[in-house]
């Protein structure tokens, strides 16, 4: 019984931070899909996301529906105008430009908070009730039911929007290509902000349930859940947005369990071993497909 | 098998791949004899750079045999197809854009140089003397090809009927015996594609090769090639002397669209 | 082939002139301990500048875990020292040799599966290996764990540093130019086609990037005898990202960019020390104008040569107004 319900407690926090990487992972996958590239800021997104949030409640002592606003509408925008500013100018130009420039983004971004807050992690406020809920002998702790809960349905939120809306459709278009969606009308340009905008508002609401589970944040502190979300996207199949939520959970599950029954150091080494598997074996991820280059 | 005197240099049996559900080529048999000028035609889509693909070891195929000079390449990476004697152009022109002409027919003879890392590092004789002997080989190609001049443009910089020729050029440096040219024609007017064809001619006497070229130019094919042979969805449908596949009813309505 | 002899012993004249210039002001007096440090500064990032060069500008593939190799060849280097008592020089060399050899194995071995990946995930896969390396030697015994290495012998000096530089830009020029450098070059240029004219593409992607690896071994090999300290905090990714920075800025398949670029971002800082926590903003400002402006960096894919220059000055002397004769 105790190793029961030692084993259904790591699963739930596996699922609790599984959801929070999933949500960050499709991010990554979104963009990643229009635009072909691994977008190093955002991992950064989901910091601003945190201190865009704290700055809120404890300078400005918002209430929490206002900060989530505030937040997000931050993190969108930005998300927006780094996508016209660093990446619109190099859709042309070799993949290691862009990818150069993604990382002079993220730097920008981490060293731009640094300056700003100095290294010295803050504590992020507490949001939710401590006090835990009880289903038999788990305890589940209020952030995790919430965190579960707005994630899924997010989720859900996004397929549907994704699969059943005209913009989503058209999303879908432009990942598929380019020059052929553009003659069917579609407006590549404004298609390509809206998936910055809603990945890096779903980075944002990552970033705040992030902190809420760990709640010390320091500029630098996007750069491993940003590593881990990405490997979670990378594992479900780079592109395809079911394939970010499953790594997602994936992903959440096997650290919970590495936590529990291992390490807490290993956990981080099990990410990149995750990652190096899934790139010797499948590298187009679980729900991929092999596409050859066409010579 | 070796030493058969009059065994073909390229020859595939039930050559064949499948993508996914989609059989893109299947059933392909052919053979190329030394020297043989032959055409490989078909509406768009029918699997003509495929088979390219098939045949330097670009795809592995799912059915089927080739056997150059009686060895089963398949299997075989492309690099070691390369050094048996098989060298292709391609159909968007895949030259080395930020590098000279010169060095763009350098590198094909990288598999004919011998000397070592060490060798390069340290200039030893080996390193001075085969640089010089491809410097002058490459240099003669190039002359052939009237492209001596430009030895030092860089390729991205070349007018786009220059870029062909080289690209032939390179593949010949390569010292091929059977060279695939892919849609050599493609984009050139009347009087290119007829020195293009006094080029093939040229190049095939001159190297004494076998060529293998995929085009739609029906002009450039029915006027050299010694024999055709016409795919349509990944099939055979005729092989022939070009008097032969003008005549055949399946080839009109393959392209007719019957 | 005369030409080239000539212009080999131009380049060894004027780097031999640099060196005792250098040699020279430090023997006066005016150049200090302080200077000093700075050169040798110089010196190691040139190293690891030009052999990541060779793996991200020559061969075209973006490797962010440089960082990594260089510890293997600090800490490889170092314990060598600790182990064995040969006399300064001898023993220098030796170590660094070591750490270069054992950072190359590791090249190797990450490169093997990391290299059939694509742009984007190689990218990703080398910078997750130099901080998988960077986690290990923080829990290692034999590295010193969380606090690291003291005490390491001060072998490095000016002179050791300066000629070492000289000989890892050599031999990198050398292998350049050189039909092995040419299948390098053409990987990055197009993978399929040079696969197509008979490169062996992955047999030269593995060695052109287990050879940076070992470059990088050998400027840790350095580093460490002169920082005389070693810990797992001075090979974290930014490091990586800063050596990227230099061969970004100086030209990615430029030897004498990585080179300028070298001596420009180790003196910068110094110059610039109170603005040392603007240092990291602005070079991250500087990255991202570079790639839309100038992604070329500063010479591209050139190299500047004394002898050319001095030639073409010599050409523009002799042009006369109705000759259409230049000397070649």
């Amino acid at each position: 019984m105790e190793f029961l319900t030692k084993f259904l407690q790591q699963l739930i926090n596996g699922i609790h931070i599984g959801s929070i990487y999933a949500l960050i992972a499709l991010g990554y996958t979104m963009v990643y899909g229009i635009v072909k590239l691994i977008n190093f800021a955002h991992g950064d997104i989901i910091m601003m996301g945190a201190f865009i949030a704290f700055v809120s409640i404890t300078g400005f002592g918002m209430p929490l529906w206002a900060v989530l606003i505030i937040s997000v509408l931050f993190c969108l925008v930005s998300g927006i105008l780094i996508e016209k500013i660093a990446y619109k100018p190099l859709r042309g130009a070799p993949r290691i430009s862009a990818l150069i420039t993604a990382i002079g983004v993220s730097l920008f971004l981490e060293n731009l908070f640094f300056k700003i807050f100095g290294a010295n992690p803050r504590p992020f406020p507490t949001l939710f009730n401590p006090e835990p809920i009880f289903i038999g002998s788990l305890r589940i702790s209020r952030i995790t039911a919430v965190t579960i809960v707005i994630s899924l349905v997010l989720m859900v939120v996004l397929d549907f929007f994704v699969r059943k809306t005209k913009t989503g459709k058209a999303m879908r278009a432009v990942s598929e290509d380019q020059g052929a969606a553009q003659l069917m009308g579609i407006n590549v340009n404004t298609t390509i902000s809206i998936t910055f905008a809603i990945g890096s508002a779903l980075g944002a609401i990552g970033g705040i349930l992030y902190s809420a589970a760990y709640p010390l944040i320091e500029p630098f502190m996007g750069m491993m859940p940003g590593l881990k979300a990405f490997v979670a996207a990378v594992l479900g199949g780079i592109g395809i947005i079911p394939g970010a939520m499953l790594g997602g959970f994936i992903m959440g599950i096997a650290e919970s369990f590495t936590k529990g029954y291992i390490s807490s150091q290993l956990a981080d080494a099990v990410v990149f071993g995750i990652l190096i598997i899934v790139l010797s074996i499948k590298p187009s991820g679980i729900f991929g497909k092999n596409i050859k280059e066409k010579v | 098998m070796k030493g058969v005197s009059n065994m073909a240099l390229l020859e595939t049996k039930d050559l064949g791949i499948t993508f996914g559900g989609l059989r893109a080529v299947g059933n392909f048999s052919i053979h190329i004899e030394d020297r043989q000028l032959m055409g490989l035609i078909g509406p768009n889509g029918a699997g003509k750079t495929t088979i390219f693909n098939l045949l330097t070891g670009v795809y592995h195929p799912t059915e089927g045999v080739i056997n150059l000079n009686g060895e089963n390449i398949v299997g075989k990476k492309t690099y070691e197809i390369v050094q048996r004697g098989i060298a292709r152009t391609f159909q968007n022109i895949r030259l080395f854009k930020d590098l000279s002409v010169m060095d763009n027919v350098k590198i094909a003879f990288h598999h004919k140089m011998k000397y070592s890392i060490a060798s390069g590092i340290l200039r030893m004789p080996s390193y001075w003397k085969e640089e010089k002997e491809v410097h002058e080989k490459a240099l003669e190609l190039l002359s052939l090809f009237d492209m001596e001049k430009s030895a030092n443009i860089t390729a991205k910089n070349l007018p786009y009927g220059q870029q062909r020729k080289l690209e032939i050029a390179r593949a010949l440096a390569a010292d091929p015996k059977l060279l695939l040219l892919d849609e050599p024609a493609a984009g050139m007017n009347p009087q290119e594609t007829k020195e293009l064809m006094e080029t093939i001619h040229f190049i095939r006497n001159k190297f004494n090769i076998a060529i293998l070229l995929i085009e739609h130019d029906m002009g450039l094919v029915m006027g050299i090639c010694e024999k055709i042979v016409v795919i349509d969805y990944g099939m055979i449908i005729a092989t022939g002397t070009p008097l032969e596949i003008q005549k055949n009813k399946k080839v009109i309505g393959a392209y007719l669209g019957e | 082939m005369g030409n080239k002899w000539k212009s080999y012993i131009i380049n060894l004249s004027l780097i031999i002139s640099i060196y005792v210039i250098l040699i020279l002001l430090m023997q006066a007096g005016i150049v200090n301990s302080y200077y000093e440090g700075i050169l040798i500064g110089i010196c190691i990032n040139i190293v690891l500048a030009t052999s990541l060069n060779l793996a991200t500008g020559y061969l075209g593939q973006l490797a962010l875990g440089h960082a990594g190799f260089m510890a293997i060849g600090a800490y490889a280097a170092a314990i060598t020292t600790s182990m064995m008592n040969l006399p300064g020089l001898l023993q220098l060399v030796v170590s660094i040799l070591i750490g270069g050899i054992l950072a190359g194995i590791f090249g190797i071995l990450i490169g093997i599966p990391a290299l059939r990946l694509k742009g984007d995930y190689l990218a990703i896969i080398t910078l997750g290996f130099g901080e998988i390396i960077r986690v290990i030697i923080l829990n290692l015994n034999i590295t010193g764990g969380a606090r690291g290495l003291k005490g390491i012998l001060p072998l490095t000096t000016f002179s050791s540093a300066f000629w070492v530089a000289v000989l890892v830009v050599a031999i990198i020029y050398t292998l350049i130019n050189s039909r092995h450098g040419r299948a390098i070059i053409s990987i990055r240029e197009d993978e399929i086609a040079a696969e197509a004219m008979g490169v062996p593409t992955t047999f030269y992607k593995i060695l052109a990037f287990s050879i940076a690896a070992f470059f990088a071994g050998i400027g840790g090999g350095l580093f460490a005898h002169f920082n005389n300290v070693l810990g797992a905090e001075n090979f974290k990714f930014m490091y990586s990202i800063e050596i990227l920075i230099i061969v970004v800025l100086g030209g990615m398949g430029s030897l004498t960019g990585s080179i300028v670029a070298a001596i420009i971002l180790t003196v910068l800082p110094q110059l610039l020390l109170d603005f040392a926590d603007w240092r990291m903003l602005i070079y991250s400002v500087l990255l991202i104008i570079m790639m839309i402006f100038k992604p070329e960096g500063l010479l591209g894919k050139r190299e500047f040569s004394i002898s050319r220059f001095l030639q073409k000055r010599k050409n523009n002397l002799k042009v006369t107004p109705n000759s259409n004769e230049r000397s070649e």
